[in-house]
């Protein structure tokens, strides 16, 4: 295997590197949607079901469709990473929308009642109380999010978007086993390396958890 | 002043939780909303910061009508305090007590002195100040609390049921706090709470609400517990209230006896007491307990030490209430009450006979009390 990667470790470096702009991508814009639809989910409680359904629905669609149907609706040509991107976006929102309302639903009613008593307006009590208290929830949720992408990538070697998904299709292509168990090791070092990344950054967001209760 | 002006809260489904309510909150005194849970306490004193908005009346700060102010700018300028404080469990202890002052645009440097000033005031140690929430007890968070409501020094406190959460040692010594805070601060406070020993004990002023939004008085506690309105306020202010209204009334001249007095430390031999207590006390003069020669007689050499001490005993100050008093003789194993002078050091005793004697002769009932200091009500 490390001979395999050695003789085509140009090309496996660069599907990498792919693989985790494509994976990393719709992370960040699935959560920059899904914050203010978990919000709305949220303040007007009777949005919650219906989003939350919608969004449990849209993760249902298979994920080769939505590469194939994309194109058409977005006019774009099939090999454009920008219909990866988008697709999975549309999964990020979904996982995350619910995982957005329930964070700030964990907020508690006193903190909130205080917080409003003090004097914030709904935005700075939004960003300076509910979200900092929120994060380790929505931390969890980006988590499963960023395993989910770097797995549901590979499918798009399908449609010959390069990504680390080119060794399951030439190893299956080839009868050949070794690039497809590097290609299984390179994805699962990569969401590992998201995983690290996430609960890196809200460890630095939340010193307060670290606090030893008395 | 706070000025309810015919204020009403109805809701939708036809609930009415405040009805028609008049009623003035004084400058510089606490106003204590009292009432068994859903008489509306909660709902007027939210109204005040507009938490909640009155479906009729208004609001007045001073002169100023209260919708007619953002309420955002309302609100900074009112401190609030809740049951389980509801500090922020992201924000360091001084990080929160700061919370208004960074609102109205302090310096932050400015915030935080203000913020580690106000921790000592509120009684918790410096050091706490980088700690979070989650590290500190019930009743050090409703102290941190407190100074969270006090930062920008607002004129107007609402604290709805501050204490009741936290035990009853916590408790009492949050009241007495919370007391000698506002001795020294004079804020316009309105406090609700459930509990009427919390609204006698530390209201200037206490409004007796019943189910519906209804006031059924507004009195000082003394007149609360001596002339209750109606039945409901006399069934809500409840029993001993005869005992707990000699809380209000200040004892007067007390004649006083000689009380024959052993030191500390000092050899028993030879001592003698008609009835076989005797009262210790330090080499300030300061009573330390009772002493029952008939415990300690043994060795002609046995000195006075603490654990001989029976120490069942309350002492009252010269200048307390006729309660305060009447419970030293009462809780006084040798039947006298140990009266002090204002350095603690013993004054003589009284009987209970005595003290009943004085509350015969007073006259009934006096409307306007003067505040009774020191000793305990």
């Amino acid at each position: 295997m490390i001979d395999y990667y050695r003789q085509n470790s140009d090309q496996i470096n660069g599907w990498l590197g792919w693989h985790a702009r494509l994976s990393a991508l719709p992370l960040l814009f699935g959560l920059l949607i899904a914050l203010p639809l978990g919000w709305l989910a949220r303040r007007y409680r009777w949005l919650y079901p219906p989003v939350v359904t919608v969004a449990g629905l849209l993760y249902t669609i298979p994920s080769l469709a939505l590469f194939i149907l994309l194109p058409g609706l977005l006019k774009t040509r099939i090999l454009d990473p920008t219909n990866v991107v988008v697709a999975l976006t549309v999964y990020t929102v979904a996982l995350l929308v619910r995982v957005v309302a329930d964070a700030l639903g964990s907020v508690s009613e006193d903190v909130l009642q205080a917080a409003t008593a003090m004097g914030y307006r709904r935005l700075g009590r939004l960003l300076k109380v509910e979200l900092p208290i929120a994060v380790p929830v929505i931390a969890a949720g980006l988590r499963v999010a960023a395993v989910s992408n770097v797995s549901l990538v590979s499918v798009a070697a399908l449609i010959g978007v390069p990504e680390l998904g080119q060794l399951f299709t030439n190893g299956f292509q080839l009868s050949y086993q070794t690039p497809i168990l590097l290609g299984i090791l390179l994805s699962v070092l990569l969401a590992l390396a998201f995983d690290s990344v996430i609960q890196l950054v809200a460890r630095v967001l939340t010193p307060w958890r670290r606090a030893v209760p008395r | 002043m706070i000025r309810f002006d015919s204020v009403s809260k109805h809701y939708p489904d036809g609930t009415v939780a405040v009805d028609s309510l008049d009623l003035v909150a004084p400058s510089g005194q606490i106003t204590v909303f009292v009432g068994p849970s859903g008489c509306g306490k909660t709902t007027s004193l939210r109204m005040i910061n507009r938490m909640i908005e009155p479906t009729s009346g208004s609001i007045w700060l001073d002169d100023q009508d209260t919708s007619r102010i953002a309420t955002h700018e309302l609100r900074r300028q009112i401190g609030y305090v809740i049951q389980h404080a509801g500090l922020f469990p992201h924000r360091t202890i001084v990080d929160n007590i700061a919370t208004v002052p960074l609102l109205l645009g302090w310096d932050r440097n400015k915030a935080r002195a203000r913020g580690r000033e106000l921790l000592e005031r509120v009684g918790l140690p410096a050091h706490f100040a980088e700690r979070y929430p989650a590290q500190l007890s019930g009743g050090q968070q409703q102290r941190v609390g407190v100074a969270r409501a006090l930062a920008a020094d607002p004129p107007v406190m609402l604290m709805d049921e501050p204490f009741s959460a936290v035990d009853p040692i916590a408790r009492d010594q949050l009241q007495e706090e919370f007391l000698r805070l506002q001795n020294e601060l004079g804020k316009t406070i309105v406090f609700v709470t459930h509990d009427i020993d919390e609204a006698i004990k530390l209201g200037d002023q206490v409004a007796v609400l019943r189910v519906g939004g209804r006031l059924a008085q507004l009195a000082t506690p003394a007149q609360l517990l001596s002339e209750p309105a109606d039945a409901f306020v006399a069934a809500f202010v409840g029993r001993d209230r005869g005992y707990r209204a000699l809380g209000f009334t200040p004892v007067g001249e007390l004649a006083t006896h000689d009380e024959p007095t052993i030191a500390m430390g000092s050899a028993l031999t030879g001592a003698e007491a008609a009835d076989g207590w005797l009262l210790a006390v330090d080499d300030q003069g300061a009573p330390q307990g009772w002493l029952r020669l008939a415990d300690s007689r043994p060795g002609a050499d046995t000195t006075v030490t603490e654990d001989l001490l029976h120490r069942g005993g309350t002492v009252a100050g010269a200048d307390a209430s006729l309660r305060a008093v009447l419970d030293a003789c009462l809780s006084s194993p040798s039947g006298r009450g140990v009266i002090v002078d204002e350095a603690g050091r013993l004054a003589g005793t009284v009987t209970a006979s005595e003290v009943l004697a004085l509350i015969e002769r007073r006259a009934p009932a006096d409307p306007n009390p003067q505040p009774v200091g020191g000793g305990g009500q």
